[in-house]
């Protein structure tokens, strides 16, 4: 009997954009000039917020920050692709997904300045709050997804994790069951080659991450994480496949983290500057402005509005959380329960 | 002798027990390179090498289970996990497995496995950073629960962990790896697991607690004929420690960082009231964190047990 392959695989990998501007006129979105406009003012803007986010940490202003510099195209690309009521299962390196989605930069300033009401999405905007354990939150993605499907409705579901959580138990009985009810979920790993001191290849002996969506029964592509044509049109193709039946995606961005892991990591310690000076050319927005100039669409004014604008926005947020009156004691309670039992209330009073 | 903090008398503790028998390896998230995000594992990479200083993927039950089947299979593995919040992955492994190996198996396999993970508020972390939850642990028969509250009995303490048959969860506060120092000795010794330390003696009221708590209860006490006792290991505990202690002063206040319900001071009161109650002249009173999600920094010195929260109890139960 001979032996005989049944299955193999094929991992595709989009780049549209390249680092000198130019595009794949074949593979590139139709974006109007006011969306290109738009994505280049969301880079800029969770640039700065991340900016400012370091600085008000270093000053005792802001607990941990998780820094996304350098991920910026990965974030602001697949949100751009999202619909209004899709919903967003987020990690805790998304900040320039919730900008990009809209969310109080307010509010995430004061989430990172360890107020819990930074949490509390605004009404209408399906964004879960930040998932602090790694992973764990894959499976409920795939849960919304589900109660999607059986409604009916025409809407997706966005899981964002880190290449870390592609180890986890909860990644992959997520996956497997996304696969099994072909479930209308996109599923977006930032692999961003580090989970704090653990390279990529420590990660996975898997050649890509992307393969992973193989074994559970539906495609798995990689992406040039900081390349945000690249990454929207592949969420925006996934999202409609979601939104028609075609079942999950499994969007593997490949791009980097520029900075220590979070505020209290120390990277030198095991990583080499040698690394970092390699991916400082392929940084996601000084790519789409090469881009915009070629095209017109950049000037050197352009870009002191666009900053001046986003610092507005960012000095404004920051006021706004420090502004707020500190938490009651007694929120503790609040949100535990429904409604707080006898015994919660005692303990309100005593402390 | 040299004084050292928490994190170097651990340090200590792992390198010595490394060195003394080459069955004990080390294994979790960036304990190698790195050194863990608390520096706890440093130097151990170069010295002991890949195999037994394991940087493991981003995978708590992998690691808790690979530990398992290390330990059943003649190795003396000590998992890490990062913080306390993320072991709940890991719990399947440790309630399912490590905890009744010996038991299953009637007696024909046991599981020499140390979990050690920080716990506990302490350092303005995010989400989950800050639990206390020793009491799941203490529920589950076939698993020991120590909690340090100084260098001095950490590392005492963790080379019995290394050396004790049965799986341990080893418990470090987090307020605690840098905020003491004391004289810890070079070289070998080891700290009873199961014993509990009378840190002041005195006559009208016994005030038991552990980890950070213990330090918060220390500075309660002051001027007051308080006894107190750091419990040290809570699963197996030292019965006779606490009903001696309470015999003698019969009033008892327990102070713990963990929501209230269910917490292990429900333990203690119980067993108090079973084994010493014509000896109580009050009710035992508990101190301890309340009923409600641990919040994050903002709030987070109002959840724990501050000692003017401790005082005031010692005060109420003086009344008795
Ligand atoms: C379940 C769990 N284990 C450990 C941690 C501690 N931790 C926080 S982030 C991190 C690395 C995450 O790496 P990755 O998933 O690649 O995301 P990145 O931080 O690179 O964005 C670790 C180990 C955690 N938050 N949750």
């Amino acid at each position: 009997m001979p032996e005989k392959t049944i299955e193999s695989i094929n991992i595709k990998r989009i780049e549209i954009l390249d680092q000198a501007g130019e595009t794949d006129e074949a593979l590139m979105p139709s974006l109007a000039e006011a969306d290109i406009r738009c994505l280049y003012e969301l880079l800029v803007l969770s640039r700065a917020f991340d900016q400012r986010a370091l600085s008000l940490q270093r000053e005792g202003r802001l607990g941990t920050y998780a820094s996304i510099l350098g991920q910026e195209a990965s974030q602001v690309g697949s949100a751009y692709a999202l619909e209004q009521q899709d919903w967003v299962f987020p990690s805790f390196r998304e900040t320039g997904v919730h900008i990009a989605r809209g969310y109080p930069a307010e509010l995430l300033f004061a989430y990172w300045a360890g107020d819990e009401r930074g949490m509390q999405a605004p009404e209408g905007l399906n964004i879960f709050p930040i998932s602090i354990a790694v992973g764990t939150h894959i499976p409920h993605a795939v849960g919304a997804a589900m109660a999607i499907k059986y409604r009916g409705e025409k809407t997706a579901v966005a899981a964002y994790f880190g290449d870390g959580a592609t180890s986890k138990g909860d990644f992959h009985e997520g996956f497997n069951m996304a696969g099994v009810y072909r479930l209308p979920v996109v599923f977006i790993c930032q692999n961003n080659q580090w989970a704090i001191s653990i390279p990529r290849e420590r990660q996975s002996a898997a050649r890509t991450l992307a393969q992973k969506a193989f074994a559970y029964g539906f495609e798995g592509i990689q992406v040039d994480g900081n390349d945000i044509f690249a990454v929207y049109k592949v969420t925006r193709d996934a999202l409609r496949k979601a939104r028609d039946g075609g079942g999950p995606t499994f969007i593997e961005c490949h791009t980097y983290r520029m900075a220590h892991h979070t505020t209290a990591d120390d990277s030198t310690r095991y990583r080499h500057d040698r690394e970092v000076e390699l991916w400082k050319p392929r940084d996601p927005l000084a790519r789409l402005q090469s881009f915009m100039e070629k095209k017109g669409l950049w000037t050197e004014q352009y870009r002191a509005e666009a900053e001046a604008r986003a610092r507005t926005i960012i000095d404004d947020a920051v006021k706004k959380a420090e502004a707020m009156p500190r938490p009651d004691p007694g929120d503790m309670f609040t949100y535990t329960y429904a409604a707080p039992s006898s015994r919660q209330r005692r303990q309100q009073g005593a402390l | 002798m040299p004084a050292l903090n928490m994190v170097q008398a651990i340090n200590l503790a792992l390198r010595e027990e490394m060195r003394r028998d080459r069955s004990v390896v080390v294994l979790g998230e960036d304990v190698g390179k790195d050194g863990g995000v608390f520096r706890i594992t440093d130097g151990l990479l170069p010295e002991f090498g890949e195999e037994r200083v394991i940087d493991t993927p981003l995978s708590e039950s992998g690691i808790v289970g690979a530990a398992i089947g290390m330990a059943v299979n003649g190795m003396r593995p000590v998992a890490e996990i990062q913080f306390m919040g993320f072991i709940y992955p890991a719990i399947d492994q440790i309630f399912s497995h490590a905890a009744r190996i010996r038991s299953r198996s009637r007696g024909r396999f046991s599981c020499p496995l140390v979990v050690r993970t920080p716990y506990g508020i302490g350092i303005r972390s995010p989400e989950l950073h800050s639990e206390s939850s020793e009491a799941l642990f203490c529920h589950m028969p076939g698993i020991k629960v120590v909690v340090p509250s100084t260098p001095y009995n950490a590392k005492g303490l963790l080379a019995a962990a290394v050396r004790d048959p049965d799986p341990v969860i080893f418990l470090e506060s987090t307020r605690l790896y840098r905020l003491i120092r004391e004289e810890v000795p070079e070289g070998a010794y080891t700290l009873p697991l199961g014993k509990a330390r009378i840190v002041r003696e005195g006559k009208e009221v016994t005030v038991i607690s552990w980890g950070s708590m213990l330090h918060k209860t220390l500075q309660a006490v002051d001027g007051l004929d308080a006894e107190v006792i750091d419990l040290m290991t809570l699963n197996p505990f030292d019965e006779e420690t606490i009903t001696g202690s309470v015999k003698k002063t019969g009033r008892v206040v327990i102070v713990h960082e963990a929501p209230k319900t269910g917490g292990f001071g429900a333990e203690l009161s119980a067993t108090i009231a079973e084994d010493a109650m014509l000896f109580l002249k009050g009710p035992v009173l508990r101190v301890t964190g309340p009923d409600a999600v641990i919040p994050l920094p903002k709030l987070e010195e109002r959840y724990a047990p501050s000692p003017e929260r401790i005082r005031k109890a010692l005060e109420e139960i003086m009344r008795y």
